[in-house]
């Protein structure tokens, strides 16, 4: 499990590699909230590679979508695979994030 | 309590204890022995996994890991094994190790795994008085509660199981059941 940051173009892109569960959601909330703090406000966290996502992994990216915009910033999502589409349409999650479905489909127009 | 047998990884090895801290799950065999989905079988249930972890959230990857190994060799169909039992499992893990166990070194939380020919059970025991599940009823896909950031996990485990029971006794035991 683990979290790789990039910054391409103006966004920072962060890849989700395993599983986003309560075990390692605290270390993303911190590396994005350091990149806000630095004066970031484009993120794109991409699940290409992520396995599974529980609860408290959907809870910190609502929290951090919060916090993002309310430094006038976006977070866009991209790349889910079928499980964690169903997963979002379950929570309906799917309604509160703007979702692409791939990484250059989420950075166009960012 | 059974080991786990030749397909548990290296990772998950730290997992396992032979502590016997906690007791039996006997306690939700006796209300849950006319289980048709586990025991109107075929060929008799067994147990498939029974492990004890510490109450460190680190923990619930490997296992969950583990159980999925599991549940690929029996030929499930793939969103089970992908989707249906790594969260809904990870959510009970988390209840038991945080609200449960209160994330407390001492204390362990048991899984076991029962397989029949008609449904997979798991059984997660922890030593807490656990919170009743039966009083979580709000809806978090509800439009004032889709923008909270907590309230997901029993809402998920309902929707990714068969049925979702709890047992309370010596220890507190959430029986998920879902069907192969």
């Amino acid at each position: 499990m683990s979290f790789t940051l990039k910054k391409i173009g103006d966004a920072v892109v962060v890849d989700v590699e395993g599983q986003l569960i309560v075990g390692n959601r605290q270390e993303l909330k911190q590396k994005v909230l350091d990149e806000l703090e630095k004066g970031e406000r484009k993120f794109l966290i991409d699940f290409a590679q992520t396995g599974y996502i529980d609860s408290s992994g959907l809870g910190v990216l609502v929290s951090l979508s919060k916090k993002i915009r309310e430094h006038g910033g976006e977070l866009r999502l991209a790349d889910l695979n079928d499980d964690l589409q169903t997963l979002f349409e379950l929570t309906k999650l799917d309604t509160l994030f703007q979702i692409a479905e791939t990484r250059e489909r989420a950075l166009e127009g960012f | 309590m059974l080991r786990q047998g030749s397909a548990h990884s290296k990772a998950s090895d730290a997992a396992f204890t032979s502590s016997a801290r906690l007791a039996d799950v006997s306690q939700a065999d006796a209300v849950g022995v006319d289980d048709d989905a586990l025991f109107d079988s075929v060929t008799p249930p067994y147990v498939a996994l029974d492990v004890e972890i510490p109450s460190d959230v680190k923990q619930i990857e490997p296992i969950v890991s583990l159980v999925t190994e599991h549940c690929r060799a029996l030929h499930l169909p793939r969103r089970k094994c992908s989707l249906n039992i790594p969260v809904a499992l990870s959510e009970a893990l988390s209840n038991a190790i945080i609200r449960g166990n209160h994330e407390d070194p001492r204390k362990h939380v048991r899984l076991r795994a029962t397989v029949s020919d008609r449904a997979l059970v798991f059984d997660i025991v922890d030593e807490g008085r656990g919170f009743d599940i039966a009083d979580v009823s709000h809806d978090p896909t509800d439009a004032e509660s889709v923008m909270a950031e907590d309230g997901r996990g029993v809402f998920l485990m309902r929707k990714l199981m068969d049925r979702v029971e709890q047992f309370k006794g010596p220890n507190n035991v959430v029986r998920l059941t879902l069907n192969r």
